[in-house]
């Protein structure tokens, strides 16, 4: 899955790569820099999402690589060609735009044909039926986008894109004005279109269910820069920075003291509680570092109930909130040095249920849980989630 | 029961069946003598056309007659100055329109040094009072050696100057309430500038400088105070038919009249008429 590259630049030559290519990439405003020094390598024919909230650089990026911004610095590839300042319509790039801008002169027929006509396709009439076929807009061809609800002038932003073949399709957040349920719904659909026309697909999004559902890599971007890039399940299980760890999915941020770092795993002392990471899910460079470990992770149980961990058992904690959220319940647990962990507990209907103030133990296994370096904000990222 | 009859009776004011109906009509009967109070002398205007007069010195419906309608030149100067005031409407709007669209893009879609003092300078010519401009523009036209040269060419150049403002500001609102997405989109999908001027940009901005257009070409039309101080001895159509108010007034003007009233008429049913097509077309 992780068929990306990493992010230091490579040796290779820039030619020889058929993908798109982002190197050194710098977009300033005035003072402000919206996209910082950014290398990024998006393989051919792969589905790649850019993850981060609002201001974090993404449109940006996308903006760049469809030319509707010039980089201020640095080079953008596609296949080998430095495309870093043509102009938009001599790229071979197209856009589905967050609003979908539709034109709203053009019926359907006509908006889906725009990009053949201005390239004198021969074959204009049937790839805009077929392309219409594909999107299920065949019977609304001939109205005006103003007449079509969303989720359909959704579709034909998608359509007018994707019937140009381009070698990239950038998607600018175009869910985000659907509601949840059709969004769901588009998510897959743009999903299995990707699978059927094998274009590279670029996603920019602040929605990381979205991004994890549609995409097979997320890059996660913060303040201009992508701070970790991999496949979904890679960057969920383990995050290398604060920031990812909170903005994908929620995580607890335990302070803890470097032992050991002997071996197969880290060994941590967490508040007088010694607890193992494996090495490879550590990223802490000091001798202090923030234990993370996600709350559906965290088992919950009395005071000397049989918890399925081989690690230590952390005692001393009192249920101060719970709610119950159908498929699972969550609990927020007060520990002895004060600081609040959050649980999910599957309901299974083998779990006994707490009410606040009971006295629990908490416990994991050391496989899951991931060590950061102290030096990172453990707040950052944490916000936007609860924002979505 | 006996208790709600006799509530609902008295919810009712007692009067005659005629004031209850006017009660309940007052709205459009007012709005009726407000439609006629306007159209009164338009319909003046028009019955006059048909008017067949005794003498030229009482203005008063004397007998029915086509004769104005089959020889509306027959008036002496009359057709001559109505085609200076077309032609000169024609050439007014074409400049005006043209200049003014031009100034209304780069308002709205450039950034140069006194582009906010221009979007202020440009309602200037709307607030002030006409007798002000056609004196100043006398002035300078006296003070730059044209003043032996008055005539054609001056009231052409007057009529585009107040035409501007006007111009200007209907296709200023129609471009900036424009998503400039959709030009964005359109140069992504391989249409170069040009294309996306003409493809794009230029139809939906159309109907402002039509609406601009039709404006320009009524208001240099209909305009009296500035042509009369700038006209030198050219006569324009208002210029004539104050002239010829003072001795009687012949009823080819009328027929003029009637004429400009169809025309505009026809323009706005037309448009109506457009417009409802296109909001069934989107049901």
């Amino acid at each position: 899955m992780s068929q990306v590259a990493e992010q230091e630049p490579t040796t290779a030559d820039a030619e020889s790569y058929d993908g798109l290519r982002l190197r050194n990439v710098t977009k300033s405003f005035g003072a402000f820099k919206a996209v910082d020094d950014l290398d990024l390598d998006v393989p051919s024919g792969s589905f790649i999402a850019l993850l981060g909230p609002s201001g974090c650089g993404k449109t940006t990026t996308l903006r760049m690589v469809a030319g509707l911004e010039t980089p201020t610095a640095g080079s953008i590839t596609l296949g080998g060609q430095d495309i870093t300042y043509a102009k938009p319509y001599q790229r071979p790039v197209n856009t589905v735009f967050q609003s979908y801008a539709l034109f709203p002169h053009l019926d359907i027929y006509e908006n889906v044909a725009f990009g053949l006509r201005r390239r004198k396709s021969k074959e204009v009439d049937t790839a805009v039926r077929d392309m219409l076929e594909l999107v299920e807009l065949t019977s609304q061809a001939r109205k005006k986008p103003a007449q079509l609800s969303g989720g359909q002038q959704q579709r034909v932003a998608l359509a007018r894109a994707l019937i140009n073949k381009p070698e990239v399709l950038l998607l600018d957040e175009p869910l985000g004005a659907l509601d949840l349920k059709l969004r769901r719904s588009m998510q897959l659909e743009i999903k299995r279109i990707q699978t059927e026309v094998g274009l590279t697909f670029v996603h920019v999004t602040h929605d990381q269910e979205e991004a994890m559902t549609m995409a097979d890599t997320v890059a996660v971007m913060n303040a201009g820069v992508v701070e970790q890039m991999g496949a979904p399940a890679d960057l969920y299980e383990n995050p290398q920075s604060t920031f990812v760890a909170n903005f994908l999915g929620q995580s607890n941020l335990i302070e803890g003291t470097i032992q050991n770092r002997g071996g197969d795993v880290v060994t941590v002392d967490m508040h007088g509680i010694g607890v193992s990471v494996p090495t490879e899910r550590c990223h802490a460079d000091s001798d202090k570092g923030w234990v993370g470990i996600r709350p559906e992770k965290v088992l919950i149980g009395a005071p000397g109930e049989e918890l399925d961990a081989p690690g230590n058992t952390i005692p001393g904690g009192v249920v101060t909130d719970v709610s119950f959220v159908g498929v699972s319940t969550q609990y927020l647990v007060r520990m002895p040095w004060g600081q609040e962990l959050s649980v999910f507990q599957q309901n299974t209907g083998r779990h006994t249920s707490f009410v606040p103030g009971d006295k629990v133990e908490l416990s994991w296994r050391p496989e899951y849980a991931f060590l950061l370096d102290f030096s990172q904000d453990a707040s950052a990222g944490a916000q936007k989630v609860d924002a979505e | 029961m006996s208790t709600m009859t006799s509530s609902r009776t008295t919810s009712y004011k007692p009067g005659s069946a005629a004031g209850r109906w006017i009660r309940h009509h007052l709205v459009l009967i007012l709005g009726l003598l407000v439609l006629v109070y306007t159209f009164v002398p338009i319909f003046v205007v028009v019955l006059m056309s048909f008017n067949d007069p005794a003498s030229r010195l009482i203005y008063r419906f004397d007998g029915f007659t086509l004769h104005n309608w089959l020889n509306p030149c027959e008036a002496e100067g009359m057709c001559s100055a109505l085609r200076t005031s077309v032609e000169i409407g024609f050439l007014a709007t074409l400049g005006s329109t043209v200049l003014g669209t031009l100034i209304a893009f780069a308002l709205v879609r450039h950034q140069f040094v006194g582009r906010s003092s221009m979007n202020l300078l440009i309602f200037l010519p709307m607030a002030s009072p006409e007798i002000v401009l056609g004196s100043s523009l006398l002035a300078l036209f006296v003070a730059a050696g044209f003043g032996g040269q008055l005539g054609f060419w001056t009231i052409l150049i007057a009529h585009v100057m107040f035409c501007l403002s006007f111009v200007v500001v209907t296709v200023r609102a129609r471009l900036a309430g424009l998503d400039d997405n959709l030009e964005q989109a359109a140069m992504d999908l391989y249409a170069t500038e040009a294309q996306t001027f003409r493809r794009v940009t230029l139809p939906l901005v159309f109907p402002g400088i039509l609406g601009a257009a039709l404006l320009s070409f009524s208001l240099s039309f209909d305009d009296f105070i500035i042509t009369n101080l700038n006209a030198g001895n050219t006569t324009t159509f208002p210029m004539y038919v104050w002239g010829v108010a003072q001795r009687g007034v012949p009823m080819q003007v009328n027929v003029v009249g009637t004429v400009m009233f169809l025309i505009s008429i026809a323009i706005v049913v037309g448009a109506e008429l457009n417009r409802r097509r296109q909001e069934k077309a989107l049901v």
